[in-house]
């Protein structure tokens, strides 16, 4: 780890404005994975500022839907009885997550941020297109095993996010409310944030420099309560996903009315899958209809010698999560 | 010794055999146990280690300059300027004159590199974020070559070591006509087994602290498993008689055989501290534990069995391919246990390794009999699915009455018990016989087991223990306690012995200046270090019994020998208990304030001949015996089939090693050795870059090892006995058994519960899906 200056602050307008006058610096929130990056020299910066302090808190039903701060943990939100209630989707990808000492500290911000679980591009001493740009990616030849198969490049078959909760949030509909330097904001998609490795892997979100994660705001809608997020990884806990699969469905008298399918550990970003969607709305809710959703999800897998299983596990995982929420 | 006064050993009613309470877990949870890292001498610095980025090439060029600029830093050290040692373990004689150093190869005696992350220069500092940011400021360039990564490479070049091997010498050992009787045999099974490379991954991750306290006298603190093996060796490389070197362990987190050697990072912190004048410390990271304490290879073996139709085995034949350092030829021995398990008159093993890019590998916990077990007990399971036969039965009709190996009879085994109980509190009769046919909901049940055995290995060491007058004692070994129990278990064993409450008797372990005691390492722990306080408890009660005799105030006064005894704290007349007195009142009366025994304890086959006076009487012809520990384990798994996941659902472990001192410490033992092998057979592995020849997954993120969640509550019993030849104390280890056989229990339930056979470590989704080699 590299020599840094720590500065905490307590409003929004002084944490970007520091980073404007030292534009390498970074924000630093509950320091899961920053700190572990930091300490094998993956990322320096010369100075952190701290925003826990900031008004960045708050879990609270708005015209838009569930407001959540940024600056909660994942382990309030993930435990909060709205969430739990509303969006089961969200909770359980909440509290699958991580360990209990993790979710005590991380923050919803923080979690959206997190990179990717890539063993190269998590040991400095390996090429990596997304680490240093035009290194190369030893993952194609190498070890893939854990490593997307949807949205993947030839520059990188990595996810930019190998967390769970974005899974959800795509899957919702969930809004990103941002803060830039002047004080304005702007709302972004979660759909939208993440941006798919192409030629430039190293760009990951559409974060501006010195932006701010301020809140993600979840409509209500009664796919949302009816959601459910389904991990599957070697060991029951403490692991991220081979895959995983955020679902929402609205059923009425056996038939879909709307449908929501978001897939986690197989893409290259927190994977939406409209393809799935429009099976599924109008149709039966039946095994039947599940498995042919689950065969269009999957339909542009591009999987390599050692993730092929990825296919069927994502049909799988998607097509148990579908049954789950199909049979209230 | 004098054989025909004999004290008791601790009989029912004591405190041994009796389930108590760790006698150090205030002091560990209250932070008051202090592990190498933890000793704040003054003027302490530290170490931080720049490591290799390369596997395989050169050092062209070290620049320091931005690091010594740093403020705080004392000094880059490289292969330029490190101080001289007087012998490295580079050469063969080097290697066998420092005898505790594995790896036949000295990080930073050249510019050579070997293999990813070898350390190439240790920076100093006044601070530990210092030293760390300083390592991350030396520049390191390298002339690359293209690394092999294994045996299974392409450029790997396989080849018998022929009896060559270090330590375990790998030569090819036939037994019968294996060929011959495996043609003649009606029914046949090969197959062939894959391990993955398995990391230790103690909690406590290896630690040194280096204190010259003069130019030619050295104190280390440091996380090892064998004290005064590390005493001798970095005397050696340091060039100081032994006596100037003192090792210092008084607590382990966790070892599991990666703590059992000296490995290179202690000596470059002893090197250090030299270099610095003032005390070094050196802690590994996480990262840095991959590759700097060995590991357990990555391997296959084939096995090939005949049989009759009956299931009786007619020959077993093993063939084991590994990967092996660039100057070690090293590999776990896994077809030793074949040799011995099952009664079988035809046997063959061979070895081949392939050179790599790779740190020498090591033990790890039942070093050959765990991934030896995987294969065998596996091997058996598939004979018993082609003849229909119950897993069990099938074991039943393969037992062994005398060791296969050598035609010896047993010391002790209570493996039959083991399987009867074992197979009783599992519920084993009502396993179904077909596979893939149990289901719970959607998911599929399995039910698997396997046979465990360890020996007894060949092990000696001593005891002092002082007894005072007012009736406390001080009992004293170099031995360690890896976190297993030894502190309890041998306070256990000396109260018993000297009739003394355990609070009253103190024991001092984990330091060199203290009587020597092997290393806690294959199971020799407890039943060596049990046994010489035991003896030098008898010592003790002799001493006393000799000056009772002579003293004319004494009740005892004039008694022959012979017919004396102890009965608590008092030295009695066998016939007459009343007639006696408390070694108390002995010695005051003899005007002394304490008195001191001593015992060398010898444990395992070959030593039984020393000790024991009933198959030792004049001219009673000894008889060799095999001494091994034995018992079972039980696994039920739960299997999706539809996402590969595998979940332990129910376990059951029964264990033969010999007495039990402890059964809740024994307990630990063998859950901890079953979740290892669970762990092993379903998530741990490291994955070794093919081109890089480097780890991509050296951290607790990326190395998964079984977290509470995945382990159900285990069912663990002991069939307890004394084995009257193994040593002195009837003690046959329990830490490596536990492990043995686990592996397998677990993959054969994988079987049971989905028809298909995973040969491949671990089993995880990609493999039960069947989307991935198998
Ligand atoms: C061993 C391990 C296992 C894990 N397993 C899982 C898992 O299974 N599933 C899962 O989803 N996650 C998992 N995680 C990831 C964990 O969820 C994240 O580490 C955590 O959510 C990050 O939050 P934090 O507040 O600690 O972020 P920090 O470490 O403080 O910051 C992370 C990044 O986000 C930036 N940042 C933080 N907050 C803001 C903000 N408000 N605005 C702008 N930038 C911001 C920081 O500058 C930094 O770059 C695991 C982590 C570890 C270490
Ligand atoms: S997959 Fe992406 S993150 Fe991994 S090595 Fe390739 S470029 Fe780097």
């Amino acid at each position: 780890m590299n020599n840094f200056t720590y500065t905490p602050t307590n409003s929004a307008k002084e944490a970007t404005r520091l980073r404007r006058e030292t534009p390498a610096a970074t924000y630093v929130a509950g320091a899961t994975t920053l700190l572990d990056m930091m300490k094998v020299n993956l990322v320096e910066y010369p100075q952190l500022i701290d925003i826990n302090e900031l008004p960045l808190r708050g879990i609270e039903q708005t015209r838009e839907g569930l407001r959540i701060g940024a600056m909660e943990r994942m382990s309030d939100v993930g435990e909060h009885p709205v969430v739990v209630q509303q969006y089961p989707a969200v909770s359980e990808s909440l509290l699958l997550a991580a360990s209990a000492q993790l979710r005590n500290m991380a923050s919803i911000g923080g979690n959206l941020l997190q990179r990717t679980r890539c063993g190269y591009f998590r040991d400095g001493a390996f090429p990596c297109n997304k680490r240093v740009p035009g290194s190369g990616c030893p993952a194609q030849q190498g070890d893939h095993h854990g490593l997307a198969i949807l949205g993947t490049s030839t520059a990188c078959l990595a996810q930019t996010y190998p967390g769970d909760l974005s899974v959800a949030l795509a899957a919702l509909d969930a809004v990103i409310t941002l803060e830039n330097a002047k004080g304005k904001q702007r709302r972004v998609p979660v759909t939208s944030f993440y941006l798919l490795p192409g030629q430039t892997p190293d760009r990951e979100n559409i974060l501006e420099p010195g932006e701010l994660i301020v809140a993600v705001t979840i409509p209500a809608a009664p796919h949302a309560q009816r959601s459910t997020y389904l991990k599957v990884r070697e060991r029951t806990s403490y692991a991220y996903a081979l895959a995983s699969a955020a679902v929402g469905l609205e059923v009425q008298g056996g038939t879909i009315r709307s449908a929501r399918v978001a897939l986690g550990g197989v893409g290259t970003i927190p994977w939406r899958s409209p393809e799935a969607e429009k099976i599924l709305t109008g149709a039966p809710a039946t095994d039947d209809t599940f498995r042919v959703a689950a065969a269009a999800a999957l339909r542009g897998a591009q999987p390599r010698e050692h993730n092929g299983y990825k296919v069927a596990l994502a049909q799988n995982t998607l097509v148990r999560a579908l049954q789950k929420v199909a049979t209230p | 010794m004098n054989d025909s006064l004999s004290f008791e050993p601790p009989k029912a009613g004591s405190v041994v055999g009796q389930p108590v309470n760790r006698i150090d877990g205030l002091a560990k949870v209250t932070g008051q146990a202090r592990y190498a890292a933890e000793y704040d001498l003054p003027g302490l610095t530290y170490a931080a280690l720049k490591t290799s980025t390369i596997a395989k090439g050169r050092i062209t060029r070290i620049d320091a300059t931005a690091a010594l600029r740093e403020p705080g830093v004392l000094a880059v050290l490289t292969h330029e300027n490190l101080p001289k040692m007087a012998q490295t373990p580079n050469t063969l004689a080097g290697k066998y004159a420092i005898y505790g150093m594995h790896m036949g190869y000295m990080p930073m005696t050249g510019d050579e590199i070997f293999y990813a992350a070898q350390p190439v220069a240790v920076v100093v500092a006044d601070t530990f974020e210092r030293a760390t940011q300083a390592a991350a400021l030396v520049q390191v360039t390298y002339e690359e070559a293209r690394p092999v990564a294994s045996y299974q490479s392409a450029q790997a070049e396989v080849f018998d070591p022929n009896g060559q091997g270090f330590v375990f010498d790998l030569k090819k050992v036939t037994r019968g006509n294996p060929q011959a009787a495996l043609a003649a045999s009606p029914v046949q099974v090969k197959a062939t087994y894959v391990h993955a490379i398995n990391h230790h991954n103690p909690m406590e991750p290896g630690a040194t602290i280096a204190h010259w306290e003069g130019p030619d006298r050295v104190t280390v603190y440091d996380s090892t498993q064998a004290v005064a093996m590390s005493q001798q060796s970095l005397a050696v490389v340091l060039g100081l008689p032994q006596e100037q070197v003192r090792v210092i362990t008084k607590f382990i987190g966790g070892g599991f055989g990666c703590k059992f050697n000296l490995w290179p990072h202690t000596v470059l912190a002893t090197l250090a501290a030299k270099a610095v004048g003032r005390p070094v410390k050196l802690v590994l990271t996480r990262q840095l534990m991959f590759t700097s304490l060995g590991h357990r290879e990555d391997q296959e073996q084939t096995i090939t069995l005949g049989a009759t139709q009956e299931g009786k085995l007619t020959t077993l034949i093993h063939e084991k391919t590994s990967t092996t350092s660039p100057w070690d030829i090293f590999a776990e021995p896994n077809a030793a246990i074949l040799n011995w398990l099952y009664a079988c008159p035809n046997y063959e093993s061979s070895h081949r390794v392939a050179r790599a890019n790779v740190m020498t590998s090591t033990y790890m916990r039942a070093p050959g009999e765990s991934p030896g077990s995987f294969a065998i007990e596996c091997g058996l399971d598939e004979l018993a699915a082609k003849l229909n036969l119950d897993p069990l039965e099938i074991r039943l009709r393969n037992y062994a009455d005398l060791d296969s190996g050598t035609g010896q009879p047993w010391s002790s085994k209570g493996l039959k018990e083991c399987y009867r109980r074992g197979a009783e509190l599992f519920g084993w009769s009502k396993r179904s016989r077909q596979p893939g046919v149990t289901r719970d909901g959607q998911l599929l049940v399995g039910w698997g087991m396997a046979t465990a055995s360890y020996p007894v290995r060949p092990a000696q060491g001593r005891a002092r223990v002082r007894l005072y007058a007012d009736g406390h004692a001080l009992v004293q070994t170099s031995a360690t306690d890896l976190g297993t129990g030894t502190y309890t278990i041998i306070t256990q064993v000396a109260a018993d012995g000297l009739g003394l409450p355990m609070d009253r008797v103190r024991f001092e372990l984990g330091d060199s200046t203290l009587p020597t005691a092997p290393a806690s390492g294959s199971s020799v722990a407890a039943a060596t270090v049990s046994s010489s306080v035991h003896l030098a408890i008898q010592d003790v009660w002799q001493r006393l019994a000799a000056m009772a005799v002579r003293d004319s105030q004494s009740p005892l006064f004039k008694a022959p020998l012979t017919d004396l005894t102890n009965e608590q704290d008092r030295l009695v007349l066998r016939k007459d208990p009343s007639k006696g007195e408390s070694f108390a009142a002995l010695l005051q009366r003899q005007g002394l304030t304490d008195i001191e025994g001593v015992g060398n304890s010898k444990s395992g086959e070959g030593f039984e001949a020393d000790q024991l006076a009933f198959d030792n009487k004049p001219g009673t012809k000894q008889t060799k015996r095999s001494m091994y520990s034995f018992g079972v384990h039980f696994c039920e798994v739960k299997v999706d089939p539809d996402l590969g996941t595998v979940r332990v659902s129910r376990w059951v472990s029964v264990m033969d090693g010999g007495r039990i001192l402890n059964p809740k410490t024994a307990r630990s033992q063998i859950i901890g050795g079953a979740i290892m092998g669970i762990g092993s057979a379903l998530m741990e592995a490291t994955n070794r870059d093919e081109y890089f020849a480097r780890y991509t997954n050296a951290d607790l993120a990326g190395y998964h090892v079984p977290i509470n969640a995945d382990i159900p509550d285990m069912t663990v019993e002991f069939v307890d006995g004394h084995d009257p030849y193994v040593n002195a104390m009837g003690v046959k280890g329990i830490g490596e058994v536990a492990m043995v056989g686990s592996v397998a229990a677990v993959a054969n339930a994988v079987y049971h519960a989905t028809g298909k056979r995973v040969r491949s470590l671990p089993i995880i989704p990609s493999k039960v899906l069947g989307r991935d080699a198998v």
